[in-house]
C-alpha cells in the first residue's frame, strides 16, 4: 500500500484582506523509504502543504479539504487524539530554524526523552535517559554523557539541528518531513546536516519529504521533486529529470536563475521576470503566465483555463505548450 | 555588593534632597509661637545645627548604633537600627515603623497573592479561549480595572459592601496574632482593590505573553512531537511566558511594599502608606527620609531577588 | 597594478568587548571580530567578501563604510584615511560610500513612502531643492527598475525584491563611488536574487561604481565579483581574482567551502568529491592559537598550531595565508 497518499489537498486563510489560497489541489504520493523534494520559493505553498499532513496550520480561519491517507486513514478526519498519536510517531518534523525550535527551559536530554515518553507512556525515567544518550551519540554529538544535561543555548546551530533530527527519529518515524531544514546553517554546516539526514534515511529507512527553496538541496539528496508555484504543483519528476529536461517554464526559468558555479564571471543571468503573486488575486488561468515567456504564444489560452498536471515524457508537467515544447525547454532560445 | 553601594547612595541622595528643603526643621518641633531660643536648643538637642555631611554620618551610625538625642536628664535614646526621632510624634520613627510595617505588609501580600491569582488565572484564560465571549471578557476587565482610580474604587467598594449592604464591617485593623479573624475582615476589601487594579495589566501581560508564546518555533515543535494539549500548555507555553511576569511581579510586590498611601487613607489601615502620607501634611522630615529609605530598600531587595530568580528560572542566564 | 584603488583597508582590526562587564572585575574577554586585515578595491570592480556566520564580513563591512570605528589599522577613500576624518568631512564622506542591507524591509522607514525614503539621503546632505529631490528620485526609481508613478506608495506594499531595488535607489541618490552591498540577495528569492545582480551589474557599468559585495555564499559571488576574498574568523584566508580562487584553490577552508556548496545538479552531485568539515566554526572570543581553521583543517600540523600563516602571494594576484596549501 502506499504509505501516503494525498489527494486533492486545498488549504485557505481567511483573512480581513480576503481569501488567502495557499494550497490548491495537491496530490502526490510517498513510497516508502523514498525520498521526496517539495521546492518552491515564498508563498508557493510547500510548507503549509507539509504542516498540513501534521494538521499543523493554526489560525483563526483555516479551510482544508482533500485527503491525507497516512495507510489507508485520512489524517484530516481523524480525531485530535488520533491525529496525536500520528505526530512525533508515524510522521515527524524538522523544522528550519534550530535556534528557536527547542525549548530553551528544558535539558536537550528531557526533550528527546519526552519525545519517545509520549508515545510509550510506559517507559521508565532510567530508560528515556538512556534513548536520549543513545540518540545523541547517533546523530553525532561528542561527549553525550556530559551534553545530554546542557540547555539548547549551549550548543552551536549546527548541534541544534541535530538534536531536532535526533528528537524525530526517536520513535522511528514512517515519514520525516524536514521543513528547510538547512536554510538556516552555514554552507559548511548545511553539508554536514544533508548527509546526517541521508546517512539516517538509511538507518531507519523513513521516507523523507524535504520542504525547500534550493535546488542545490534538492540535488544532493532526493530521488524525486516537485516543483510548487502560488500553491499548485506546476511540475513533478525524478531528480534528473527535474535538472537535465524540465517540462515547465518555472521550473526552467528557476535553473537559469540560479547561481550555478560553472558560469563564467560577468556572464548575464537569466532571471524570471517579474514577482511571484499574491495569493489573494491571484491571475487567472495558469498562476505562471504573467510571467512566463511562452504564455503569448498559446493566445489567450494560458490567461483562461488552469492547466492540470499531466504526463509529458517521464515527467508530469501544468502547462498548456505542447509536449515536444516541453521536452526542448532547455535547448531552445526563450 | 552592588546592591549595598547602590542603598549608601539612595540614602544619601534622600538625606540631601529633604535637607534642601526649604523648611526648618528646627521651627517645625515646637509649633508656631516658639521662641527663638527653644528653636535653637531644639536644633541642637536634634543635631541639626551640625554640617549636613556631620548630620549625614551621624544618621549612619545610628542606624548601626542607636543614637541619643538631648544631653541627659532630657535625652531620649533610640535604639538600633535607630532611623531617626520624630519632633512631631515624639517618638523614635524605627518604632513608628516597626508599629506599621506588619499592617503594609498584610495588605502587600494578600494583594498580591490576589492579583496574581485573578491576573495569571484570567490572563491565561484569555490566551486560550483567544477571540470568543471569555476573552472579550477579560479584556474588558483589563481595560476598565486600568481606568478606574484606586480612590474611587476603593470608596465605591466601601459603599456597596459596608454601607449599603453591611455585608462587611468598616475596616478596623487588628493584628493577625491577635485576631485572625477580624485581621482578614479588615483587609479583604483592600486587598480586592489593590488587586483588581493590578490584576488589570497582569491579565494584559498574561494573555499577550502566551500568545506570543505560542507562535514560537519550539511549541510548534512540541505539537508536532504530539504532546497532550494540556501538557504542552503548562510545560511549554505557561513555563515560557511566566517567567519575565514573575520577575516584574517581584518587583511591584516590593512597590506595594513601601506603602499603598491612597488604599491606607482609604480604609483608614495604619500602615506605612498613612504614615508617611502623615508626615508629608506634617512636614515630619525624619518619618519622610526613613520610609523613603525602607521603600528603597525593599525595592533593592527585590530586584536583586529577582535577578536570582530570573537565573533560576531561565537557564539561558543563570551564570556559568 | 595598485594604480587606481578606489578603497584601500590597511591592518583593519576590529575588537569587541564582550558581555556586560560588571564592577569591580577583570577586563572581560574580547571578540576578535576583523583582525590585520588588508586589501584594495580597483575603481570599477566588484571585490567580494566571502565567509559564514561569525567570520567578520558584516564588521568588516561596516568598518569600511565607517559606521563602526576600528580598534586599529586605516581604510583609504582615494588615498585619504577615512579613520581620522572629522565629523564634517565624514558628512561629506557618506556621500562617497553608501551602503545596502541585506533586509531592504528593515531599512526603509514603514512609514514613509517609498520615494522619501529613497529621497532621505539627499535631504540630509542638502544636495538638492524639494522639488528637484523629488525628480532625482523619480529617476532614480526609473533607474533601478521601480515605477516612478509609486513614489508615495508605502514599503509593506512592495515585494522583497522591489524594497532592495528602493534599497539601492537610496544608495546610488548621492552618486557615491563606492556601494557596500551586505547580502544583498541572501533574503530574497531565488528568481528575484538574479533579478537583483543583473541590475547591480548594470548600474555599476553605466556609473562606474566600485562595489564590496559581501555573501556567505561563493556561488552567487562568481558572476558579480573581479576579486574574491574569503574570510575565517576574523581574517582573509585567501583572496584572487576568481578563477584563481575557485579553480586553483590553495587554502583548504576555500576548498571545504567550494566543495559545500550544493550544486543545482543531480550528476554532479554524486561524482563531486565532497570535503565536510567536522564540528562548527569556534567562537571569535579566544580563537584558536596560531592558524585559526587548524581545529577542522584536515592537513593541520604541530605548525599550525605554533606559528599564524601570513597572507602570501603565490601566483599574481591570488594570496594565501596557509602553511600547507593545496
Amino acid at each position: 500500500m502506499t504509505l501516503l497518499s494525498v489527494r486533492d489537498l486545498n488549504v485557505t486563510f481567511g483573512t480581513p484582506e480576503g481569501d488567502v489560497r495557499a494550497v490548491q489541489g495537491v496530490s502526490f504520493d510517498i513510497e516508502p523509504g523514498e525520498t521526496v523534494a517539495i521546492v518552491g520559493e515564498s508563498g508557493s505553498g510547500k510548507s503549509v502543504t507539509a504542516n498540513s499532513l501534521l494538521r499543523l496550520n493554526f489560525g483563526a480561519d483555516v479551510r482544508i479539504s482533500g485527503e491525507i491517507l497516512l495507510e489507508g486513514r485520512d489524517v484530516l478526519t481523524m480525531t485530535e487524539d488520533e491525529v496525536r498519536s500520528v505526530r512525533g510517531s508515524d510522521m515527524a518534523m524538522i523544522f528550519q530554524d534550530p535556534l528557536t525550535a527547542l525549548n530553551p527551559f528544558y535539558t536537550v536530554g528531557r526533550q528527546i526523552g519526552e519525545a519517545y515518553a509520549i508515545h510509550h507512556p510506559g517507559a521508565t525515567k532510567k530508560e528515556l535517559r538512556e534513548i536520549a544518550l543513545n540518540s545523541l551519540e547517533k546523530v553525532g554529538i561528542p561527549e553525550p554523557l556530559k551534553r545530554v544535561d546542557q540547555y539548547p543555548h549551549e550548543f552551536s546551530g549546527g548541534m541544534r539541528q541535530r538534536i531536532v533530527i535526533a528528537m524525530a527519529l526517536v520513535n522511528n518515524p514512517k515519514i520525516l518531513i524536514a521543513d528547510e531544514p538547512t536554510t538556516a546553517l552555514d554552507v559548511t554546516v548545511q553539508a554536514q546536516i544533508l548527509e546526517l539526514i541521508a546517512e539516517m534515511q538509511a538507518q531507519h529507512g523513513s521516507a523523507v519529504i524535504l520542504i525547500t527553496h534550493d535546488l542545490g538541496v534538492v540535488a544532493e539528496i532526493t530521488e524525486r521533486v516537485m516543483v510548487m508555484y502560488a500553491g499548485r504543483v506546476v511540475e513533478s519528476a525524478s531528480v534528473e529529470n527535474t535538472f537535465a529536461v524540465p517540462t515547465h517554464p518555472y521550473t526552467r526559468g528557476l535553473l537559469k536563475s540560479v547561481k550555478s558555479l560553472d558560469t563564467a564571471r560577468h556572464e548575464r543571468l537569466e532571471p524570471i521576470p517579474g514577482t511571484p503573486p499574491s495569493l489573494i488575486k491571484l491571475p487567472s488561468g495558469c498562476p505562471f503566465h504573467p510571467r512566463c515567456a511562452f504564455a503569448d504564444s498559446l493566445g489567450g489560452r494560458c490567461s483562461s483555463e488552469a492547466p492540470e498536471l499531466r504526463i509529458v515524457g517521464s515527467s508530469r508537467s501544468a502547462c498548456h505548450l505542447p509536449d515536444e515544447r516541453l521536452l526542448g525547454l532547455m535547448g531552445g532560445a526563450s | 555588593m552592588f546592591a549595598v553601594v547602590l542603598l549608601l547612595i539612595v540614602s544619601a541622595f534622600t538625606f540631601w534632597i529633604f535637607s534642601a528643603l526649604p523648611s526648618d526643621p528646627a521651627a517645625l518641633t515646637c509649633g508656631k509661637n516658639c521662641r527663638p531660643e527653644v528653636i535653637e536648643a531644639n536644633r541642637e538637642r536634634l543635631g541639626y545645627d551640625k554640617p549636613l555631611v556631620e548630620q549625614y554620618g551621624a544618621y549612619m551610625k545610628g542606624i548601626f548604633a542607636g543614637r541619643t538625642y538631648g544631653e541627659e536628664g532630657a535625652s531620649v535614646h533610640c535604639p538600633a537600627p535607630s532611623l531617626g526621632y520624630s519632633y512631631d510624634r515624639h517618638e523614635c520613627v524605627t518604632s513608628l515603623i516597626a508599629s506599621t510595617l506588619p499592617v503594609t505588609a498584610s495588605i502587600a501580600l494578600g494583594a498580591f497573592v490576589l492579583w496574581m491569582a485573578i491576573g495569571v488565572g484570567l490572563g491565561t484564560l484569555a490566551a486560550l479561549k483567544r477571540g470568543r465571549w471569555q476573552d472579550r471578557l477579560a479584556t474588558g476587565f483589563s481595560v476598565v480595572g486600568v481606568s478606574f482610580p484606586t480612590f474611587f474604587l476603593g470608596l465605591m467598594f466601601i459603599m456597596i459592601f459596608v454601607i449599603w449592604t453591611g455585608i462587611l464591617p468598616f475596616p478596623r485593623y487588628t493584628g493577625i496574632t491577635e485576631n485572625p479573624v477580624d485581621w482578614f475582615m479588615a483587609l479583604i476589601l483592600p486587598w480586592f482593590v489593590l488587586a483588581l487594579i493590578s490584576a488589570a495589566t497582569y491579565v494584559r501581560m498574561t494573555r499577550n505573553g502566551i500568545l506570543e508564546v505560542m507562535n514560537e518555533e519550539f511549541v510548534r515543535l512540541g505539537i508536532a512531537k504530539g504532546l497532550p494539549r494540556k501538557r504542552l500548555i503548562v510545560t511549554y507555553v505557561m513555563r515560557a511566558a511566566l517567567v519575565p511576569i514573575v520577575t516584574i511581579a517581584g518587583l511591584d510586590f516590593a512597590f506595594l511594599l513601601g506603602g499603598a498611601l491612597v488604599t491606607e487613607s482609604i480604609f483608614n489601615l495604619p500602615g506605612l502608606g498613612k504614615l508617611t502620607l502623615a508626615a508629608v501634611v506634617n512636614s515630619d522630615l525624619p518619618i519622610l527620609v526613613a520610609t523613603t529609605m525602607v521603600a528603597a530598600v525593599f525595592i533593592v531587595i527585590a530586584n536583586a531577588v529577582v535577578d536570582v530568580l530570573y537565573g533560576y528560572l531561565d537557564p539561558r542566564v543563570r551564570v556559568k | 597594478m595598485n594604480t587606481d584603488l578606489v578603497l584601500e583597508a590597511r591592518g583593519l582590526r576590529k575588537y569587541f568587548p564582550t558581555g556586560a562587564s560588571k564592577m569591580l572585575q577583570r577586563p572581560t574577554d574580547v571578540v576578535q571580530a576583523v583582525d590585520e586585515v588588508s586589501f584594495g578595491l580597483r575603481r570599477g570592480t566588484t571585490l567580494a567578501i566571502v565567509g559564514e556566520s561569525g567570520c567578520g564580513k558584516s564588521t568588516l563591512g561596516r568598518l569600511l563604510a565607517r559606521l563602526i570605528e576600528p580598534t586599529a589599522g586605516s581604510v583609504l577613500l582615494d588615498g585619504k584615511d577615512i579613520t581620522k576624518a572629522s565629523s564634517r568631512e565624514l558628512l561629506a564622506l557618506r556621500r562617497d560610500i553608501q551602503v545596502v542591507f541585506q533586509d531592504p524591509y528593515a531599512c526603509l522607514n514603514p512609514r514613509h513612502s517609498i520615494g522619501q525614503s529613497i529621497g532621505t539621503p539627499i535631504r540630509i546632505q542638502k544636495t538638492l531643492s524639494r522639488a528637484d529631490e523629488k525628480a532625482r528620485v523619480r529617476e532614480l526609481m526609473a533607474l533601478v527598475g521601480l515605477n516612478p508613478e509609486h513614489y508615495n506608495r508605502f514599503p509593506h506594499e512592495f515585494s522583497g525584491g522591489q524594497r532592495q531595488r528602493a534599497g539601492i535607489a537610496r544608495a546610488l541618490a548621492l552618486q557615491p563611488k563606492v556601494i557596500i552591498a551586505d547580502e544583498p540577495v541572501s533574503a530574497l528569492d531565488v528568481s528575484i536574487q538574479a533579478q537583483i545582480l543583473n541590475l547591480m551589474e548594470d548600474l555599476q557599468s553605466s556609473m562606474g561604481l566600485s562595489y564590496v559585495f559581501i555573501a556567505h555564499d561563493l556561488s552567487v559571488v562568481r558572476h558579480i565579483a573581479d576579486q574574491v576574498a574569503v574570510m575565517y574568523l576574523g581574517k582573509i584566508v585567501e583572496i584572487g581574482d576568481p578563477t584563481a580562487v575557485y579553480e586553483r584553490s590553495a587554502h583548504p577552508y576555500t576548498k571545504a567551502l567550494l566543495s559545500a556548496v550544493p550544486v543545482a545538479d543531480p550528476k554532479g552531485a554524486g561524482e563531486r568529491k565532497r570535503i565536510v568539515l567536522s564540528g562548527d566554526v569556534p567562537s571569535p572570543v579566544n580563537p584558536p592559537s596560531g592558524c585559526r581553521f587548524r581545529t577542522r583543517c584536515p592537513k593541520a600540523e604541530a605548525r599550525c598550531a605554533a606559528e599564524e600563516p601570513l597572507l602570501i602571494e603565490r601566483e599574481s594576484g591570488h594570496q594565501v595565508a596557509c602553511h600547507f596549501p593545496l
